[in-house]
């Protein structure tokens, strides 16, 4: 991503560890240099999961550029649930990708006259 | 119409409320409905329909997918597709009204016709300019009297190089930029006024473009607009005939209904396309119609509107748009990844 320095690697995301050991089915995740962006969908996935009780996420302060996701499932793994829904949103886009681009080919097929801006790449 | 698929399916649009606003298709809100997350089923349901593109401007509708999917596609499109914009400039002469600072944000905020996905990321703590970061432009200009006897006052007439324009930057390849020589790096428009000089004023200026992202400044955004709308419904509840359906014609946009002639001479008010309403609700202004219309949304038809800012087309910005939220979920889950392996280590550690 931008700005990120290749000598000292700081994770993206960090696992807060809960004060009782044992119970792993609620956890919280800090997402660095996240948003509104990754948290909605992700919070919108995740609660799509039957094993997810409670999923929610809030913008520590403006200021600071990471979200914390707090995840409480019905009794498995909090990070195997998420885990799961990054799996998902991830094979979602990835339909999304290739529908999205074999309809604008298959637009640009049927419409040969307009004019497209070329792609330089 | 079930009243519990009307809840799921679609925002309510009242005289002064709007009901139903939030997606409730999660597991457990309703019975006999199974809202557990399903790629089969989405891909079953999923749809993209091109409506236009052409030029900078593109009009899609996004079906089947949900706000929170359709509103990051959206804000990746504003804030976190990159582009190459000038990010520093070396001032050695302005001699003309505009400051030197005031100068070099108007530049930074000129679209470069750069394809971003050939270049790298400038390192934070760098200071020196390489072939894979960086785009190097000129600008060097003088103005000057035009020597002809006139009584003119017209400057157009008066001076040489009254007024700079995109087209003076001048483009310098740096070493190993060769293979972009076939590319045409330039400003995007090559008639956007940068300012006005008078007779001896001077510019002389070496710009640096790096590539960014409109999250940390809104200049590396490669969109003019993007935004979305849900797609509008419109259903007469009862017939209105004659001076009644004028009145309800009027109350929509243009094209939205159409009075059609029956049999007997009647003119009937029928809804024709309900996609060009604006939902302003000027029919519950009216207490003889508000009763026989109903108003809402669907809540999974996104009508997507993208205006590139003519780096990138339209369609090649959704795409990288898509692709960054996939890397956004393939980069935590490489994370937990390395997380879950590191834990274990720690654990084996323990029992030795």
């Amino acid at each position: 991503m931008a700005h990120q320095s290749t000598t000292v690697k700081k994770p993206a995301l960090e696992v807060v560890e809960p004060k009782s050991g044992g119970d792993d089915s609620f956890q919280t995740f800090i997402l660095h240099d996240e948003d509104h962006t990754l948290g909605n969908a992700l919070k919108y996935i995740l609660n799509k999961n039957p094993s997810v009780s409670f999923v929610g996420y809030s913008i520590t302060h403006p200021s600071e550029t990471k979200i914390n996701l707090r995840i409480q499932t019905t009794g498995v793994p909090a990070i195997d649930v998420l885990k799961q829904g990054l799996k998902d949103l991830k094979q979602m886009c990835g339909h999304m990708l290739t529908t999205f681009e074999s309809a604008t080919k298959y637009y640009k097929e049927n419409h040969l006259e307009e004019r497209y801006m070329e792609d330089q790449s | 119409m079930d009243l519990i698929e009307d809840i799921r399916r679609k925002v309510r649009l009242t005289e002064h409320t709007v009901h139903n606003v939030t997606s409730t298709d999660f597991p457990g809100t309703y019975e006999g409905y199974d809202d557990a997350w399903s790629h089969e089923r989405f891909e079953e349901t999923f749809q993209v329909d091109i409506v236009s593109l052409s030029g900078c401007d593109m009009e899609f509708d996004m079906v089947g997918i949900d706000a929170a999917i359709a509103n990051a596609v959206r804000r990746i499109l504003l804030a976190e597709v990159p582009t190459m914009a000038i990010e520093s400039v070396h001032i050695w002469n302005n001699t003309s009204i505009i400051q030197d600072e005031v100068l070099a944000h108007r530049l930074g905020l000129i679209p470069i016709k750069a394809d971003p996905r050939l270049f790298e990321y400038k390192q934070k703590d760098s200071t020196d300019h390489s072939s894979e970061d960086t785009l190097q432009f000129k600008l060097k200009v003088k103005c000057t009297r035009n020597n002809i006897a006139t009584d003119a006052t017209d400057p157009d007439v008066l001076y040489k190089h009254h007024k700079v324009y995109t087209r003076d930057m001048e483009w310098l390849p740096l070493p190993g930029q060769d293979h972009l020589k076939s590319k045409g790096i330039r400003p995007v428009h090559e008639d956007i006024l940068i300012t006005s000089l008078r007779q001896g004023h001077e510019l002389d200026l070496e710009l640096f473009c790096v590539k960014g992202i409109g999250k940390d400044h809104a200049k590396f955004s490669p969109v003019a607009t993007a935004s979305y709308r849900l797609l509008p419904e419109i259903r007469l509840l009862q017939e209105f005939h004659g001076e009644q359906a004028e009145k309800l014609q009027k109350c929509f946009s243009p094209g939205v209904v159409e009075l059609v002639e029956r049999p007997d001479g009647t003119k009937v008010a029928k809804v024709v396309n309900a996609r060009l309403d604006t939902c302003s609700r000027n029919v519950f202004r009216h207490e003889d119609l508000k009763e026989g219309v109903s108003l809402s949304r669907v809540r999974d038809h996104f009508i997507f509107s993208v205006e590139s800012t003519g780096i990138l087309p339209p369609d090649v910005l959704v795409s990288e748009a898509i692709k960054i939220l996939m890397g956004k979920c393939q980069k935590f889950l490489q994370e937990l990844e390395d997380t879950s392996s590191h834990t274990a280590k720690q654990k084996k550690g323990k029992k030795l």
